[in-house]
């Protein structure tokens, strides 16, 4: 089994660095806002159209547009929701969603996190679907690329206050990049099995004698984006488990393909940027150490199997199967599992909930990373460039030298912006479990009993707060006060993000670019790929190892002490 | 915070309210129309047009009339039919409008009580082989609605069915064999079948 997930792991990583470059060179000039001279009859006419100037934003104008283009999305997905009963594409008649959930899921799909308290088929219309949701599918990764761009265009202007403009960024990348690749997905998908139709769901007697309801839908156009723009967001309430959202091994290797194309091209555009692509190769070598790592202790974990069934007298030779699919089996659901959290995608092919305690573990810990192991569209990048500042800021301190990262010399308020960025989303984190495991209606939710309970709150506020959207599903998050505190933590873990990630871009770009020589530290080789992982694991271990240390690490501890 | 913005000439410092408003309703509604309704009826209509039996959910036809999908498990419960995995859908076992997992952690009693209730309804309903359980039999899937079992599951059915349809265990362990499909890079232990391919079969044979 092992020899088999090896296999797999290998193809996978294998394609996905064979994409790196033809990707990379596909966002260069979207980043660069420079595209090739062929395209820009059709850009001006595009730009025209939609009535948009593309004249260079400050960091504080490109912050407000990011912010007031994604309040209004949340208020227009909002009303969709509760509006839903009147508006066409409603075949089963589905009713205003519930306000304190409507208000959770708009935040959701808007902050890219798509955490769902709701089950699509039983609550959401096709129009909901299709207009509401997917539509913040796109609109949320074009802005998290967006302001990926903004930050490489920070490290690479000198001496400007230009960081480009959203709008403009927006709509190439929503037009240029997300349709095309989402059609073309979308249509392989439907190939292998996924639905997509405007029709009622199918009722009928199964063989096996009893009545079976069907739910159906434009699946197929939606799952594209879910995956490419790593929203994660399921039409359906199994997600990616569903055999309508992922019917195959090719469909399941796709998705895992799909959740790490952007992110993982995103690091050769920098490095194309930055006129040095060996520094968009470091970026893509330090994630993807740590991404194989976590991958292959899912598995280990995984294909171990649970003692307590064993002992019933259950196989435990084919590992945990309890809310994993048999298509996937340990190997491609383990795969899985890493790249969904390792990525801030949230697709889920088997249910969290049922891992193994360190199964479950690793997880719940990519996400606490800070979601930068390739991490989210355009967040995972910018994420990672913020720890690759603090990487070379250590280096820094270490041998007494001004730190500088492309030339760009990194000051006090520089770093004022980093620590803010990698300290607001561990104190959404562990504010956020504190308060729920003190309070009766935080408690009320949890499913299972001790320390797995624990692991779930830990768990759902690691995703919000980090803007995966995956969960330990178990916890009755449909409540009044989960949908308030995590609709908070999924709002202020990417926007007060995003606005000090600006104002270092606009910091950065207003700065001379100094020149090379021999003091400077090079950020492209192994020494600063393991600095910038040690940076990415120590940040990670020390702020979050008491709490892990409550929830899965003592639930490992008991089963296999017994 | 004076360096982030120096006196060059294009951006504005503060932008007017309507600078920013405007173009952000114009964008959102337009691109809502553009990948909102463009982008998935486009997909419906090709979708329709090239792959018709898939998008609409791959479903069966028995006698004229729809009896369940090619890819949607049905929960089979006679002792001559091969039984699916257990399903933790919503309201009764393989609802298709009520996808989901139990969500039972691997510690909760709750898990270890339904299985060993599933290991015991397995005893009941007849005679079984020899040595341990194959696990995602008595486990509860992902979706439930898991439209495969291992072949260790199916096989470890066989001595039930056989006995109920009073065939020959062997011929029918060969049939079982035959509707087995190898996963990637897998060996027999990874392989699967598909549980309402595999009772069709069993009515045809």
């Amino acid at each position: 089994m092992m020899l088999q997930f090896y296999s797999l792991l290998g193809l996978f990583m294998l394609l996905l660095t064979l994409s790196v470059r033809p990707m990379g060179a596909w966002l260069a000039p979207l980043a660069a806002g420079q595209l090739p001279a062929r395209w820009q009859t059709l850009d001006s006419a595009l730009l025209r159209v939609a009535g948009i100037r593309d004249t260079g934003m400050g960091w504080r104008q490109y912050a407000l547009a990011v912010l007031v283009f994604n309040l209004l999305g949340a208020l227009l997905l909002y009303a969709l929701q509760r509006l839903q009963g009147v508006l066409p594409f409603n075949p089963q008649g589905m009713g205003a969603v519930e306000a304190g959930s409507a208000f959770n899921t708009a935040i959701s799909f808007v902050a890219n996190t798509n955490w769902q308290g709701y089950a699509g088929e039983s609550t959401m219309s096709y129009f909901t679907q299709m207009a509401g949701l997917a539509v913040q599918n796109f609109l949320s990764a074009a802005t998290g690329i967006a302001v990926a761009f903004a930050l490489m265009r920070g490290f690479t202007r000198r001496e400007s206050a230009d960081l480009g403009n959203f709008w403009a960024d927006v709509l190439r990348v929503s037009v240029y990049l997300l349709l095309p690749l989402s059609l073309l997905l979308a249509l392989v998908f439907v190939q292998q099995g996924v639905p997509q139709t405007l029709a009622a769901y199918s009722d009928y007697t199964a063989l096996a004698g009893h009545a079976q309801t069907l739910a159906l839908g434009p699946v197929a156009s939606q799952e594209a984006i879910k995956l490419l723009g790593t929203n994660g967001g399921g039409f359906f309430n199994a997600n990616s488990a569903h055999p309508f959202e992922n019917p195959t091994e090719l469909t399941n290797l796709l998705q895992m393909l799909a959740i790490f194309l952007i992110p993982a091209g995103l690091t050769h555009a920098f490095g194309r940027l930055a006129g040095d692509r060996r520094q968009g190769w470091a970026l893509y070598a330090a994630m993807s150490v740590i991404f194989i790592a976590c991958a292959i202790g899912v598995m280990a974990a995984e294909s171990q199997g649970n003692p307590l069934l064993a002992a019933l007298g259950v196989d435990g030779s084919s590992g945990n199967w309890e809310g994993k699919e048999v298509r996937f089996g340990m190997a491609a659901s383990s795969l899985f599992i890493t790249v969904t959290t390792a990525a801030s995608c949230g697709a889920v092919n088997a249910m969290h909930d049922s891992l193994t305690a360190l199964g479950g573990m690793l997880p719940m810990w990519l996400m606490q990373l800070g979601e930068v192991v390739f991490g989210g569209v355009g967040s995972g990048l910018y994420g990672m460039l913020v720890f690759a500042v603090l990487a070379v800021f250590v280096a820094g301190l270490m041998v007494g030298r001004t730190p500088e990262y492309l030339g760009k010399k990194i000051e006090a308020f520089d770093m004022k912006m980093v620590a803010l960025v990698i300290l607001t989303t561990p104190a959404l984190v562990l504010a956020g479990t504190a308060a729920s495991v003190l309070l009766p209606p935080g408690l009320a939710g949890l499913a299972n009993p001790g320390a797995h309970g624990f692991s779930e709150v830990l768990y759902a506020f690691s995703s919000a707060a980090n803007n995966n959207g995956s969960a330990f599903a178990g916890l009755s998050a449909n409540t009044a006060y989960y949908n308030a505190l995590l609709g908070i933590a999924m709002w202020l873990g990417r926007f007060a993000i995003i606005v000090p990630v600006l104002a270092l871009a606009g910091s950065l770009a207003a700065k001379k670019t100094l020149a090379t020589t021999n003091g400077s530290m090079p950020t492209h080789g192994g020494l600063f790929i393991g600095l910038l992982v040690g940076s990415v694991l120590l940040v990670g271990a020390l702020t979050y190892l008491p709490a892990l240390a409550l929830g899965p690490v003592a639930e490992h501890l008991m089963i296999w002490a017994r | 915070m004076q360096h982030a913005l120096s006196g060059t000439a294009t951006p504005t410092a503060t932008p007017a309210a309507s600078a920013v408003w405007w173009p952000a309703t114009r964008l959102l509604l337009g691109l809502t129309l553009l990948l909102g309704l463009g982008y998935p009826l486009a997909v419906t209509g090709l979708a329709q047009w090239l792959f018709p039996a898939q998008a609409q959910g791959s479903l069966l036809q028995q006698q004229g009339r729809t009896a369940g999908s090619a890819l949607i498990g049905q929960a089979f419960s006679k002792p001559g039919e091969f039984w699916g995995r257990p399903s933790a859908t919503a309201s009764t076992p393989y609802n298709g409008a009520g996808s989901g997992g139990s969500n039972l952690g691997p510690a909760n009693p709750a898990l270890a009580k339904a299985v060993a209730e599933r290991i015991a309804a397995l005893k009941a309903a007849g005679p079984l082989p020899a040595g341990p359980v194959p696990a995602d039999l008595v486990t509860a899937s992902a979706s439930g609605l898991d439209p495969h079992i291992s072949l260790a599951a199916a096989l470890y059915q066989v001595p039930r069915v056989a006995a109920a349809r009073q065939l020959d265990a062997g011929k029918l362990a060969q049939l079982v064999r035959q509707q087995a499909e190898q996963a990637w890079f897998g060996s027999d232990a990874t392989a699967r079948v598909n549980v309402l391919q595999l009772n069709l079969a069993l009515a045809r044979s």
